[in-house]
């Protein structure tokens, strides 16, 4: 077994509600979404934020698009127009989320880690 | 079979009006225009505070300019929630803009009815209403204060109404943010109102227009480098039949693109349970969905499932919370980390010899754990700079703004070599405002909500 960030594997986006973030978890196929479903649970994912999020997790299964839906409580400092924080509206929770490293077996992860950014046309707009 | 061609010009207040033009030139029959987050209400508010003409979104005229020729033409029609906690004032905005640019004979509807806060606490004490915290349970004896503003979630019916009635512009307040989309498609097709499976069908395609570039790319955490010219995301566009099959595209030759992954990242954005998405309409089954990839930048949407509408209206009421101040020093290395936590203590101590109440402190080390919190594991490596952010809670506006002065002696005074950055603690405090998200009967809201016509003569 190998451990392994949900960046890896997953994408993501968060949302916000009040003082409720949710964070999505999409899987590009069916073998990744089983691990997910099986890996990423909502006491997991409580663990994982800590202090930064004070009240419940719960998680919600999307298999049609395989995604996981985590909706948490109290997690963005009292709401939009309350928070004192940078990210009072939680936007960056999706990138928080995919730290979150998952035991994988060692076979699984071939051809599935997700590529990483070629930003070489930012390089040529940026020197001139 | 007929369809409906419904696009999504606007995702909150601030998005740019010129990604509207290649919609037009399309050639769509609606124009939808979501302006309002739950944030946006509270602006507006402030604006209202200030001046009771405003509390619309006041990019309004500059959205219209770019529609009002199509308007005028018959081509397209607007539908938008610009009108935030006033939409009167918003529709007079819309009816100048229409006069200025000589535009005539097209009929502005406003719809009413969705600001309760007149009659809140007789809705609570006479009507039955409990207006309990959404969230947490709270009792309403227990809201923090006066309500600033008190709007209930109406759905898609007066927009249809205002529809059926002859309107080519439809400014509304707290309509919800994906019943702007479904109204057009029950007025074109017929849709009852208990068929709920195409209801959800038009809930769940307003649902991934709402939000502009953001089903088509916009924050999108796939590949988002290699999306084509990024500088110039376009909007969404969904031709709808009958039936309630949609096919997602966006203007040929533009940036951005359609897949089944950009749009699933819509799908959950700011959902709670997936099949069970609360509209004032229906409840959309969003799991239900199936999604195809189609040729050229196109994902066909079928089979989406719905149940029932419930007998309430989500409600956002709202009361002053306090007024905070925010300050950033920027530090350098070596040992950026520890010289930001020491002045962010220095600060507290200063506070609190000046004898300054401070209700709340958040202190926030950029380049280090600001936005990762506890999730960002422990590391020996030192930042190469780490910018302090901190920020603070206030009884009042002035002291708030002292607060932010006890940092400006700091630049000479303080560990070394700080670059004091902009933040709201060097000028004037915020105001704070708390939200309160409650449900109300439609019951007691409906026999209030009213279309008002106007022709632009």
């Amino acid at each position: 077994m190998a451990r392994i960030a949900l960046r890896e594997l997953c994408g993501y986006r968060a949302g916000d509600k009040g003082d409720i973030a949710n964070v999505a978890l999409f899987a590009d196929d069916d073998e990744t979404y089983a691990l997910i479903v099986r890996e990423v649970t909502a006491a997991r994912v409580k663990e994982h934020f800590g202090a930064m999020v004070r009240g419940r997790v719960d998680r919600y299964e999307a298999a049609n698009v395989r995604a996981l839906n985590f909706v948490m409580q109290g997690a963005l400092g009292g709401g939009g127009p309350r928070s004192l924080r940078a990210d009072s509206l939680g936007k960056t929770l999706g990138g928080a989320l995919v730290r979150l490293e998952i035991a994988v077996p060692d076979d699984a992860m071939a051809g599935r880690r997700r590529a990483r950014p070629d930003v070489s046309w930012a390089d040529e707009i940026l020197a001139t | 079979m007929r369809s409906v061609v419904i696009a999504g010009g606007q995702g909150f207040y601030g998005d740019t009006p010129t990604a509207v033009d290649a919609l037009l030139a399309e050639g769509i029959d609606y124009l939808c225009l979501e302006a309002l987050a739950e944030l946006t209400l509270a602006i507006l508010q402030k604006d209202r505070q200030r001046d009771e003409s405003r509390g619309y979104t006041r990019d309004l005229p500059a959205y219209l300019a770019r529609a009002l020729p199509y308007v005028a033409d018959g081509r397209t029609k607007v539908i938008t929630n610009a009108g935030g906690i006033n939409p009167t004032a918003a529709a007079h905005a819309a009816i100048e803009t229409a006069r200025k640019m000589g535009v005539s004979g097209i009929t502005i509807a406003t719809v009413v009815g969705d600001d309760v806060l007149g009659r809140l606490s007789t809705l609570h004490t006479d009507q039955g209403q409990s207006l309990m915290h959404l969230d947490t349970g709270e009792p309403f004896d227990a809201f923090p204060g006066e309500p600033l503003f008190a709007s209930a979630y109406l759905g898609a019916r007066p927009i249809v109404d205002a529809l059926a009635q002859g309107a080519d512009i439809v400014i509304t307040g707290r309509v919800a943010d994906a019943s702007l989309f479904l109204a057009p498609l029950v007025h074109e097709h017929g849709w009852a109102w208990d068929d709920w499976d195409r209801l959800s069908a038009g809930i769940l395609v307003g649902h991934l227009l709402e939000c502009s570039g953001q089903s088509i790319g916009g924050n999108y955490s796939g590949d988002w480098w290699a999306l084509p010219h990024p500088w110039d995301l376009p909007y969404p566009i969904a031709t709808v039949t009958a039936d309630g099959t949609a096919v997602i595209s966006k203007p040929k030759g533009s940036g951005g693109r359609v897949s089944t992954d950009t749009l699933r990242h819509q799908l959950l954005y700011e959902v709670h349970d997936p099949a069970r998405y609360l509209s004032p309409d229906v409840v959309a089954d969003f799991t239900s969905a199936h999604f195809e990839d189609l040729p050229e930048d196109r994902v066909r949407i079928t089979d989406v499932r719905g149940t029932p509408a419930t007998d309430t209206y989500k409600m956002l009421l709202s009361a002053h919370a306090g007024w905070a101040g925010e300050a950033r020093v920027a530090f350098s290395w070596p040992d950026a980390y520890e010289k930001a936590k020491a002045t962010a203590a220095i600060l507290r101590k200063r506070v609190e010899i000046a004898g300054l109440e401070v209700d709340e402190w958040l202190v926030e080390y950029w380049g280090v754990d600001a936005l990762g919190g506890p999730t960002v594991p422990p590391t020996t490596h030192e930042p190469p700079e780490c910018i302090l952010r901190v920020s603070w809670r206030c009884a009042d506006q002035r002291t708030a703004g002292l607060v932010g002065r006890e940092l400006v002696p700091l630049t000479l005074s303080a560990p070394p070599a700080g670059m004091g950055g902009a933040g709201r603690g060097a000028g004037s405090a915020t105001e704070l405002l708390s939200i309160w998200p409650t449900l109300v009967d439609k019951s007691v809201v409906d026999p209030e909500v009213r279309v008002v016509l106007e022709e632009v003569k």
